[in-house]
């Protein structure tokens, strides 16, 4: 009985000290955003990674989204005349859900990735050492502006992804599928209201939150070479993938 | 336990290397003296200070006068040469642009480099990795180098160069270096002073002569090389 205990309780252990840590990595990031000194060109280099240039992927998955979502929900709509629809339903399940979902899920394959790659490799060549033994803290200049960034950019790409889904389906529906234009942009002005768009952004900041905490800690506590880096990496993806669709569940619930 | 029972002073002004086996907790030793490693127990004392009982902004103001070489040079590879030893620059003090370029320039002379400033450092040899490291360690004068494994890794002529190069910043600078190494020829070559580190105790210390001569038996067996089964 013990030994069954022990079997199920020592994962469970492992899992809420792994949250722990990644809780006090969170306070510390805040508590480094307030204190001097502020290195705006670290800031903005990770804007620039995170945001800039995730723009071409997140601009490619959401219009796809948007074109497929249009398709499915026509043919769906179709079978009791609901085709007008579409327009509403394409923009409602964009700015509410797949808008900050798949622009997570893609800059977390992109950007959280390769936070756990580029810190855990400092990690393991001693560059973090390196970093303390200059007297500069590597929590403030490497973990805080990638956080920063991350909760700064993944709303803006949001919207973004958000627009050009809604283009896309607009593109399939009335293009290809023949929905009247008008019906299909009134339809998405009658149903969809300002805080679809906002809460729909609220969560992404979370995920952006989520993606780049995870990536910064995965990287910050490697250990073991070159495979050690390759395993962080993975688990950065897997774990945040994971946390942002659970999160995804509770913050809808609370939100909508 | 790596380390256990350890005393040490390091002369100031000196060139002070530590020997002994590999995974003998050299690296761990060097550590402790930066504040990167703290101690279960005991103090460390730089300049009259504990460092074990300081925390954030006092402890980096005493890892100011620390200059440090790692291993395999840990340069930050986001960034070219002229970056990397200008990184401890920008961080630390106010300086015009062209100033910071003359710093970087001259620190990279001293080491025997000039021309790579805009190179990476995944374009550089492992001798000159070590160089720029060292030109880094430099940028703010330090009052303390140290050293991890200089020289390990390199050919032998890198390796000539690169001792060379360590007595030769420790005349110009008078800063206090501590040297990690297995290396026993470029031990002799570069030490004012020796120390032995064996299971976590320093069991030999003195002056070059006093090493070589000495009857320590662990001591003989390492400067020798020669592996005994019953002491390993």
């Amino acid at each position: 009985m013990i030994k069954i205990l022990e079997f199920t309780g020592r994962p469970f252990i492992l899992i809420i000290e792994e949250f722990g840590r990644i809780l006090l990595l969170f306070l510390s990031t805040i508590s480094w955003l307030f204190r001097p000194p502020f290195r705006f060109a670290v800031v903005f280099k990770q804007l620039e990674f995170v945001g800039v240039s995730s723009l071409p992927v997140v601009l490619i998955t959401g219009a796809f989204t948007g074109m497929v979502l249009a398709i499915q929900t026509y043919y769906g709509f179709r079978m009791f005349g609901g085709e007008s629809l579409v327009g509403a339903t394409v923009a409602l399940s964009m700015t509410r859900e797949l808008g900050p979902a798949i622009t997570a899920l893609m800059v977390t394959g992109r950007a959280g990735s390769s936070m756990a790659a580029e810190i855990g490799t400092m990690r393991v060549t001693e560059q973090i050492d390196a970093l303390y033994t200059m007297s500069v803290n590597p929590f403030q200049y490497l973990v805080m502006p990638r956080v920063l960034a991350g909760i700064i950019m993944l709303p803006l790409l949001t919207v973004t992804s958000d627009f050009i889904g809604i283009v896309g389906g607009y593109f399939v529906g009335v293009h290809l599928l023949n929905i009247n234009s008008g019906i299909f942009v009134a339809r998405i002005i009658e149903f969809v209201d300002l805080h679809d768009i906002f809460n729909g952004l609220i969560k992404s900041a979370v995920f952006g939150l989520i993606l780049s905490l995870i990536g910064c800690y995965k990287g910050f506590y490697t250990t073991g070479g070159a495979a050690g880096v390759g395993k962080a990496t993975t688990q950065a993806v897997v774990y945040a993938s994971v946390s942002i669709l659970i999160s995804d569940y509770f913050l809808t619930a609370v939100m909508f | 336990m790596v380390l256990d029972g350890l005393n040490l002073t390091i002369e100031s002004q000196k060139i002070t290397v530590i020997i002994g086996r590999s995974g003998g907790g050299k690296s761990v030793l060097l550590k402790h003296m930066i504040g990167l490693v703290k101690p279960d127990a005991g103090r460390i004392l730089v300049d009259g200070t504990d460092i074990t009982a300081l925390k954030g902004a006092e402890l980096n103001e005493i890892r100011k006068n620390f200059g440090m070489l790692f291993q395999d040079a840990a340069l930050f590879d986001s960034m070219n040469v002229g970056e990397n030893v200008a990184f401890p620059i920008k961080e630390h003090r106010r300086l015009a642009k062209k100033e910071v370029q003359r710093i970087i320039t001259d620190k990279l002379l001293e080491v025997g480099l000039s021309g790579v400033t805009h190179k990476m450092p995944s374009e550089l040899s492992g001798g000159m990795r070590k160089r720029v490291g060292l030109a880094r360690a430099l940028a703010l004068d330090p009052k303390i180098i140290l050293f991890d494994e200089p020289t390990t890794g390199l050919d032998p002529i890198m390796c000539d160069a690169i001792d060379r190069l360590i007595v030769e910043t420790q005349k110009n600078t008078h800063a206090t270096c501590v040297v990690i190494s297995h290396d026993i020829e470029s031990t002799f070559k570069i030490a004012h002073k020796v120390a032995m580190l064996y299971k976590g105790k320093i069991i030999a210390y003195g002056s070059p002569e006093e090493i070589k001569t000495s009857s320590n038996p662990v001591l003989r067996q390492f400067i020798e090389g020669k592996y005994n089964p019953e002491n390993s």
